[in-house]
C-alpha cells in the first residue's frame, strides 16, 4: 500500500493503494470519477484517456505511483465553467451513440486543441487515431472538433 | 432475433392516486405458449403536468430512449420538452423486451401510438365533461385540451384526476401522417449531454455500499472444465475477499478493488481439464462446413424449379469467418443475492432471459430476481446472452456480498458468443443474353437459436427469415439452408445473417453482371422489374417484399454517387442492395487501392425504412453500421487454435480507426409506410458492395472474408 496525494480537478485528494495499481481504477473506483472508462486496459483504445500536466494519457496503463502529485484533470473536471467548448460541440454534433468512449475522445481532442487551435483534419486523425468508437462516429468527431475550432459554428463545407 | 409478431388492444388500467396510467392488455411474448395476458403500463400523467413515458426496450446507443417516446408522445400531443423517461427493468408489463432485431421501433410503433392515442382521447373526454361541452369542439394540443370556442384551456395535469375515472377506450383513432408534430423530427437525443460530461450511468459506472469486484478465471479451452485451482498466491493479493469455483468451466476472485480482482486472478493456478476440443481449430471448422454442404437442405424459398432451367451455368463458393462484437465497455453486472431474493443491474438487452437464468442458477423463482436496465457500451447482440448476469449473481451468491463482475477486454474477446463462420453456395442459370432465369443459394451455417436449444421449424433459425430473403423478382429461384454444427459458442451479431447471406448474394450477382458483360447497376435494375409494370410481391415467411422499394433504394444510391459518371483515375466503384429487417438498403462504395488493400473514401446509402420516427437518429445508426461492417469485411476475424480463440484485443482484431473512415452519405426515401428496422440494414451491403469495387479495380474476386486475411 502507498499512501499518495492526487491533484485531480484542482483539488487535492488522498488515496491508500497498492502503488502498481493503475490511474484508471483509482479514478473510478477510490474517487468515484467513472466518467472514464475501462476499454481494454493496454492502451490501446483510449477510452480511459485523462490529462496529466496537460496532456493525454491513458489511464489504464499508467501507474498511480507515476502520477502522484501531478496535475490530473478528468471529463468531470473538463470545463471548469459549465461544458468545456468541446463538449457544446458535441452537443452539436450529436456524435454520441452508445457514449461510452466518448468522453475518452473528448479528452484526447482536448489535448489536441490546446496544443494546435485550429487542426488540420491530418492532425485530427493524427490525434485521434488512438481512440475507438464501435458505433462509429468518426466523422462526427472530426466534424465537432473542426466546429470547436471554429468557435461553436459549424466548419463551412464540411472536413476532408 | 425475430420480432413476435402480436395482437395487442386497449384494455383497461387505471391509475391508483392521483395520475393516469394508460396500461395495455399484451399476449405474453410466447414462451409459455399459454397467451398469458398482463398489464403494461407506457405512460404516467401527474397533476404538476409531469409526463411520464416509460422504455421497456434497451438503449445501447441506438436511440430508443429517444425514438420510442417520441411515438407515443406524438399521439398524446404532449410538449416533448416536458416529457421524462423512464427506464423499465424486466417486468410482465411490457411484452418482450428483447432488444435486437432492429425490432424496437417496428414492434412497438402501434402500441405506443395506440398508449399515446388512449391517454390523449380519455384527456379530451374529461375536459369535455369538466366543461359540459361536447368533445368534437376539443383538440388537444402541447399537453393540454383546448375549448377553441369558449377559449378555454385545461392543462393534462389540471385533467388527470378525471381523466383517470373514464373507461379506456377500445378503439382509439390514430393521428395521420401529414398532421404529426414530432415524428419526423430532427430532435436531439435525451441521452445525448449525460454522455459528453461523464455522467451517464453505463453498467460499469453502477456502484452500491459494500460491493466487492469479481473477475472470472475461465476455462480456456471450449467446452473444458476446472480440475482443481491453488488460490494461495491470490489470497496474498491486497483485498482480496474470496476464490471460489463457480461453475464447471470458473473461478471467480472477488476483491475489493478492480485491480486486487485482476492481480488476485493473475497469480491463480486452475489447473484445467481441456475437454473434447482441445484439438479444435479453424482449419477444422471450415472443413466440417464444407463436409455439411453435402448434407440434405431445407428450403427457405423456393420459386418456379431451378433445377429444370437450361442455359449458361455459373456457380461460385463464398466463405465468412468467425467475428466478434466487441463493443467498448466489456462484458459486467452487478449483483446482490440476499437469499430471499437477488437484485441486478445490468446492460443487457435481454433483461427478461437475465431474470429467468439467474432465477435458475441461484435457486430462486423469476419473481424474486429484480433486472434493472442499465445504459451500454454498446450491444451489437453481444448482450442478448445473459451469461454475465448469471456468474454476477453466483459470484454474488457464493462471495455472500453485493458484487460487480468484470469482464477484462481478453475475456469479452475470448469468451464471447462469435458471429457464425459460413460457407455459401451459389449457382445461376443465365439466358442468351446472359440475365439470369434461376438462382440457387445454399446457406451452409451452424444455427445460432439450435444451439440455444431453439432450433425453430424444420431446424430453420428463426432468425432466418428476417435476414436471408432475396428480393428479387426471378422466374426461379431457389434459397435453401443447411444445417451445420459447431462446438464454438455462438451468438447474434449486428445484422446476424444478413451480413453472411448479403455478402454471399450480392457478390455472386456483380459475379453474374460481370460474366454477362453489363453494368451491376443496370443488371440489378432489370432483375428489380425497371418496368413498373412488373413489380412484384415477394412473400418471404411472413414479410412481403416489394420489388419497386428495393429499386427505388438502388436508383437513389446510384443517382446520388454519379453512378456511371466518370471518377477521378485510380477511382473506383462497387454497388449492392439488401432487404432485412423489413428495410431497403442500397450502398454505393467509391474506393482507390493503395498497396493491394482497398481505401475507401466515400460511401453512399440510400434506406426505405418507412416513416422516419427521428431523421437524426437514422443519420446515425446508418454511417454507424458502415462502419461496423467496413470493420468486418476488412479484418474481423475470430480464429480457434487448440480449443481457444486467438484474438484478445484490439491490436489483434482490430476495429476501424478514424484514418480508415470514408465519408458517408445518407438519404431515405419520403414515405408513410409503418416504419422498419434501422440499427442493421446497412451493415450487409458494405461488405459485397466494397468487394465489387475491388473487383472493379482489379478484376479479382473476394470470396471470403476478412478481405485483408
Amino acid at each position: 500500500m502507498a499512501e499518495l496525494t492526487l491533484r485531480v480537478n484542482g483539488s487535492e485528494k488522498k488515496v491508500s493503494v497498492p502503488p502498481e495499481t493503475p490511474l484508471l481504477w483509482v479514478l473510478r473506483d477510490t474517487l468515484e470519477l467513472t466518467g472514464t472508462k475501462f476499454g481494454c486496459g493496454a492502451g490501446l483504445c483510449g477510452a480511459c484517456t485523462v490529462h496529466v500536466e496537460g496532456m493525454a494519457i491513458r489511464s489504464c496503463s499508467t501507474p498511480i505511483s507515476q502520477v502522484a502529485g501531478k496535475s490530473i484533470t478528468t471529463i468531470e473536471g473538463l470545463g471548469a465553467n459549465g461544458l468545456h467548448v468541446l463538449q457544446q460541440a458535441w452537443i452539436a454534433e450529436e456524435v454520441p451513440q452508445c457514449g461510452y468512449c466518448q468522453t475518452g475522445q473528448i479528452m484526447t481532442a482536448a489535448a489536441l486543441l490546446a496544443k494546435i487551435p485550429n487542426p488540420s483534419d491530418e492532425q485530427i486523425t493524427q490525434a485521434m487515431n488512438g481512440n475507438l468508437c464501435r458505433c462509429g462516429t468518426y466523422e462526427r468527431i472530426r466534424k465537432a472538433i473542426h466546429r470547436a475550432a471554429n468557435g461553436g459554428v459549424a466548419a463551412a463545407g464540411g472536413a476532408r | 432475433m425475430s420480432p413476435l409478431s402480436r395482437r395487442e388492444f386497449v384494455a383497461a388500467g387505471v391509475a391508483a392516486g392521483a395520475g393516469l396510467v394508460v396500461g395495455f392488455y399484451l399476449p405474453h411474448g410466447g414462451k409459455t405458449g399459454k397467451g398469458i395476458f398482463s398489464p403494461n403500463a407506457y405512460v404516467r400523467i401527474t397533476p404538476d403536468d409531469k409526463i411520464t413515458i416509460v422504455v421497456a426496450r434497451s438503449e445501447m446507443g441506438q436511440g430508443v430512449r429517444t425514438a420510442l417516446p417520441m411515438i407515443l408522445a406524438e399521439e398524446l400531443e404532449a410538449d416533448w420538452k416536458r416529457i421524462e423517461i423512464e427506464q423499465a427493468g424486466a417486468s410482465t408489463l411490457y411484452g418482450d423486451q428483447t432488444t435486437g432485431g432492429s425490432a424496437s421501433v417496428r414492434t412497438t410503433w402501434d402500441p405506443m401510438r395506440k398508449a399515446g392515442a388512449a391517454a390523449r382521447e380519455m384527456l379530451i373526454s374529461a375536459a369535455a365533461l369538466t366543461w359540459g361541452v361536447g368533445r368534437a369542439g376539443c383538440t388537444a394540443q402541447e399537453g393540454a385540451v383546448v375549448h377553441a370556442a369558449s377559449k378555454r384551456r385545461l392543462s393534462y395535469g389540471e385533467l388527470v384526476a378525471k381523466a383517470a375515472t373514464l373507461p379506456i377506450p377500445s378503439d382509439v383513432p390514430l393521428k395521420q401522417t401529414k398532421d404529426y408534430k414530432i415524428v419526423g423530427q430532427r430532435l436531439a437525443r435525451v441521452d445525448t449531454p449525460s454522455k459528453v460530461k461523464g455522467e451517464a450511468v453505463f453498467g460499469i459506472d453502477f456502484r452500491m455500499p459494500g460491493m466487492k469486484y469479481g473477475v472470472l478465471s475461465r476455462c480456456p479451452t471450449i467446452g473444458g472444465k476446472v480440475l482443481g485451482f491453488d488460490d494461495k498466491e491470490s489470497r496474498k493479493i491486497s483485498g482480496v475477499t474470496f476464490v471460489g469455483k463457480i461453475s464447471d468451466a470458473a473461478v471467480a476472485v472477488v476483491a475489493d478493488s478492480v485491480w486486487g480482482a485482476m492481480e488476485g486472478r493473475r497469480v491463480l493456478t486452475v489447473n484445467w481439464d481441456d475437454g473434447p476440443n482441445k484439438d479444435l481449430n479453424t482449419a477444422a471448422v471450415m472443413e466440417s462446413l464444407k463436409q455439411s454442404a453435402a448434407k440434405k437442405s431445407v428450403s427457405l424459398y423456393s420459386v418456379g424449379d431451378v433445377s429444370k432451367v437450361a442455359g449458361r451455368r455459373v456457380s461460385a463458393e463464398y466463405q465468412l469467418p468467425f467475428m466478434a462484437h466487441a463493443p467498448m465497455e466489456p462484458g459486467n453486472c452487478t449483483a446482490h443475492y440476499q437469499g430471499s431474493g437477488c437484485e441486478l443491474w445490468a446492460p443487457t438487452q435481454v433483461p427478461q432471459d437475465c431474470r429467468d437464468a439467474v432465477a435458475q442458477a441461484v435457486g430462486l423463482d423469476p419473481d424474486q430476481v429484480k433486472v434493472n436496465v442499465t445504459l451500454m457500451g454498446g450491444g451489437f447482440g453481444r448482450r442478448l446472452e445473459h451469461d454475465y448476469a448469471v456468474e454476477a449473481a453466483l459470484v454474488s451468491k457464493a462471495s455472500q456480498a453485493p458484487v460487480k463482475v468484470m469482464w477484462t477486454r481478453e475475456d469479452d474477446m475470448r469468451f464471447s458468443t462469435y458471429r457464425p463462420a459460413s460457407l455459401h453456395q451459389l449457382s445461376a442459370v443465365l439466358d442468351g443474353a446472359g440475365w439470369p432465369v434461376a438462382f440457387t443459394h445454399r446457406i451452409v451455417a451452424p444455427s445460432i437459436s439450435g444451439q440455444k436449444g431453439q432450433p425453430g421449424p424444420n431446424g430453420i433459425d428463426p432468425d432466418l427469415p428476417d435476414e436471408a430473403a432475396f428480393v428479387y423478382g426471378l422466374p426461379n429461384v431457389s434459397l435453401e439452408y443447411v444445417l451445420a454444427e459447431t462446438p464454438v459458442p455462438l451468438g447474434w451479431m449486428r445484422s446476424v445473417y444478413a451480413l453472411q447471406a448479403g455478402f454471399a448474394s450480392e457478390s455472386f450477382i456483380d459475379e453474374l453482371a460481370a460474366a454477362a458483360g453489363k453494368d451491376p447497376l443496370e443488371y440489378r435494375l432489370h432483375m428489380l422489374a425497371k418496368d413498373k409494370d412488373k413489380d412484384q410481391d415477394i412473400q418471404y415467411f411472413t414479410t412481403t417484399w416489394h420489388t419497386a422499394r428495393m429499386r427505388g433504394v438502388l436508383q437513389l444510391a446510384a443517382e446520388k454517387a454519379g453512378w456511371g459518371k466518370a471518377l477521378p483515375a485510380g477511382r473506383f466503384r462497387g454497388i449492392a442492395c439488401f432487404g432485412c429487417f423489413s428495410s431497403y438498403m442500397a450502398e454505393v462504395v467509391e474506393i482507390s487501392m493503395e498497396n493491394e488493400a482497398p481505401r475507401v473514401h466515400r460511401v453512399v446509402a440510400a434506406v426505405d425504412c418507412g416513416q422516419l420516427v427521428n431523421p437524426g437518429i437514422v443519420e446515425q445508426q446508418i454511417p454507424g453500421g458502415i462502419v461496423y461492417g467496413l470493420s468486418n469485411a476488412l479484418r474481423a476475424k475470430i480464429t480457434i487454435e487448440k480449443g481457444r480463440v486467438v484474438q484478445g484485443n484490439f491490436d489483434d482484431y482490430a476495429p476501424l480507426r478514424m484514418d480508415e473512415v470514408p465519408t458517408v452519405e445518407v438519404y431515405a426515401v419520403p414515405s408513410t409506410e409503418a416504419p422498419t428496422g434501422i440499427g442493421e440494414p446497412s451493415v450487409p451491403p458494405l461488405a459485397p458492395a466494397l468487394c465489387n469495387a475491388i473487383y472493379a479495380a482489379t478484376k479479382k474476386r473476394i470470396r471470403a472474408l476478412p478481405i485483408l486475411g
